[in-house]
């Protein structure tokens, strides 16, 4: 009996537990903090490297030699103490995660904030920071304050022109930025079933965008045969009678295309609201929304045509990148104008290729808008992949049309 | 675990983005840090934080897991952050470096004393003793060591 937090951590709300770990990690950023601290922590040991992942995605290909040099020192580390590793080009850390590696049921922790991405399998995934996750690597655990949940009611489907983007804005908007703080949100009702694997990473995505620890959606018939397709046979998970701080109800027919305005991802407006505001790029990708089913959505809508603007796609793993060149989606993106980057986080974090200059505006597939984050003086407004495609091919802020 | 400083008011929702930006964090050399902490709340701020008690509001520390931003405002010579809440991964971020906690909805005056205790839970203001939530016997382990690297090299 339970939440699903409360079942996978076994504990109640409210009480801290000592957890061992099933999966964990750390990117080019985070994992150079993480090597440097548990270095520092004497006794050089890894409790089992098999649980340990070392992903780059932030700066990659490095942008110059002291990044460079930061990168191959964790590289090695990584290749000698036989922790996975995956290098440049293989793509975002939470997107390779979830293509077969996390399973229902398990604790997982990454040492960025958007790990809560993987609570989309029915696992408990929540970020930490390096030292954390240092002691991690020493130890195989870590201790956790068991989370109250918000019960999140889904009910209908989603129409028109709405995508899981526009429901997970809406959410942060209606939560606010610390909404959640310390709390679990849990996808609930008759509306879950029929959102796509892709759309549940998507939701839980945002889930820390209202200070959220977790995002999760009980793994049922999606999530079977997504990682049956991975080669994993997993079971359903079945919901039990639990006790929800709060509950909040979103009917997905109501659900219209919005967007966030700089610099807080709370602050939603309709797109038609916004309509005719000149932009200087598009951005499409990221742990958000740079999955095949985008790449496919924003070439089915630019096909054809030529986007109006500098337009950046960045795949967010080499499999989504395989599969857009298989497909023929690459080309269409490519014979549209758009740019293509390499798999990984591309200017979200605003730390090289494609940041903005002073004064520009960008309309991004991202999950964050702060001030100045992806460049000095650079604004960012956030869309669902249709709203980024419609815009891409005016320049302004545009109504996606219904597909 | 006893401390005192000089309040810097800051606002709610202090991302660490704003704390230190992107643009800054690929390096090991935290006088990088140090030099542009808070550069895009107020570029001005860097300089006043040796022995600063910085007074936020709340959801101190939300969006990226970035522990610079903990390290940045440790090495600059904070005492300590005051806020009524703060974003949980910058929370076990910030006792993890060593850099005390304290959560308290304190109205803050620019320049005025602020002392605290963190395992008895108070900090006191203009004249005024605020009873806070103290740390976790753990959490305040963690803090008297140093931080979490210094727990584990001496309290195994």
């Amino acid at each position: 009996m339970g939440t699903l937090s409360e079942r996978i951590l076994n504990g109640t709300a409210g009480e801290y537990v000592d957890r061992a770990v099933d999966r964990a990690y750390v990117h080019d950023g985070t994992g150079v903090l993480t090597l440097e601290a548990w270095k520092s922590m004497g006794e050089r040991r890894l409790r089992d490297a098999t649980q340990l992942h070392v992903l780059f995605d932030h700066i990659i290909p490095a942008n110059n030699s002291t990044t460079a040099t930061l990168q191959h020192e964790l590289r090695e580390f990584a290749r000698s103490s036989f922790l996975h590793f995956s290098d440049i080009g293989g793509g975002i850390c939470h997107q390779i995660m979830s293509e077969g590696i996390v399973l229902p049921g398990e604790v997982v922790v990454g040492a960025d904030s958007h790990s809560c991405t993987l609570g989309a399998f029915g696992a408990f995934a929540t970020g930490v920071g390096a030292t954390d996750m240092a002691a991690i690597w020493m130890t195989g655990e870590t201790w956790f304050r068991v989370p109250e949940s918000i019960g999140m009611h889904l009910s209908g489907t989603l129409t028109g022109a709405a995508e899981a983007k526009d429901l997970a804005l809406t959410y942060v908007s209606r939560l606010g930025m610390d909404g959640a703080s310390y709390q679990s949100l849990e996808f609930i009702g008759d509306g879950t079933a029929a959102l796509s694997m892709d759309d549940r990473l998507t939701l839980c995505n945002l889930a820390v965008e209202t200070g959220a620890k977790a995002g999760m959606f009980y793994a049922d018939d999606v999530t079977v045969q997504y990682l049956a397709t991975a080669g994993h046979a997993v079971k359903p998970q079945e919901p039990e009678p639990c006790k929800y701080i709060q509950e909040i109800d979103f009917d997905l027919s109501d659900i219209v295309p919005v967007i966030a305005l700089p610099p807080r991802v709370d602050t939603v407006k309709p797109v038609h609201v916004l309509v005719g505001l000149p932009l200087d790029q598009v951005f499409v990708g990221t742990c958000t929304n740079g999955r095949y089913t985008d790449l496919a959505r924003f070439a089915r809508i630019v096909k054809g045509r030529n986007v109006a603007i500098r337009t950046i796609v960045v795949p967010a793993s080499r499999a989504v990148l395989q599969e857009a060149i298989r497909t023929g989606v690459l080309a269409s993106l490519v014979e549209a104008g758009c740019t293509i980057g390499t798999p990984g986080c591309g200017p979200c974090l605003g730390a090289h290729m494609g940041v903005l200059g002073e004064g520009e505006v960008c309309l991004s597939t991202a999950n964050r808008n702060f001030k100045n984050r992806m460049g000095v003086g650079g604004e960012i407004y956030l869309s669902s992949v249709a709203t980024a495609a419609a815009s891409a091919l005016e320049g302004e802020i545009t109504e996606p049309e219904v597909a | 675990m006893q401390g005192k400083g000089r309040a810097v008011c800051i606002g709610a929702d202090i991302d660490t983005d704003l704390v230190i930006a992107g643009r800054y964090l690929r390096t090991k050399d935290h006088s990088i840090w140090v030099a542009h902490v808070f550069e895009d709340l107020d570029p001005s701020l860097a300089s006043s934080m040796n022995g600063a008690v910085i007074v936020a509001g709340k959801n101190f520390g939300c969006g990226s897991s970035r522990e610079q931003a903990a390290i940045a405002i440790r090495e600059a010579g904070v005492v300590a952050v005051v806020a009524p809440s703060f974003a949980r991964i910058f929370f076990r971020n910030a006792i993890n470096v060593g850099l005390p906690l304290i959560e308290c909805n304190l109205s803050c005056t620019q320049g005025s004393p602020v002392t605290f205790e963190l395992a008895e839970g108070w900090v006191e203001a203009e004249g005024k003793k605020y009873t806070t939530r103290p740390l976790s016997p753990r959490m305040q382990e963690i803090v008297a060591a140093g931080g979490l690297v210094n727990y584990w090299r001496t309290c195994r």
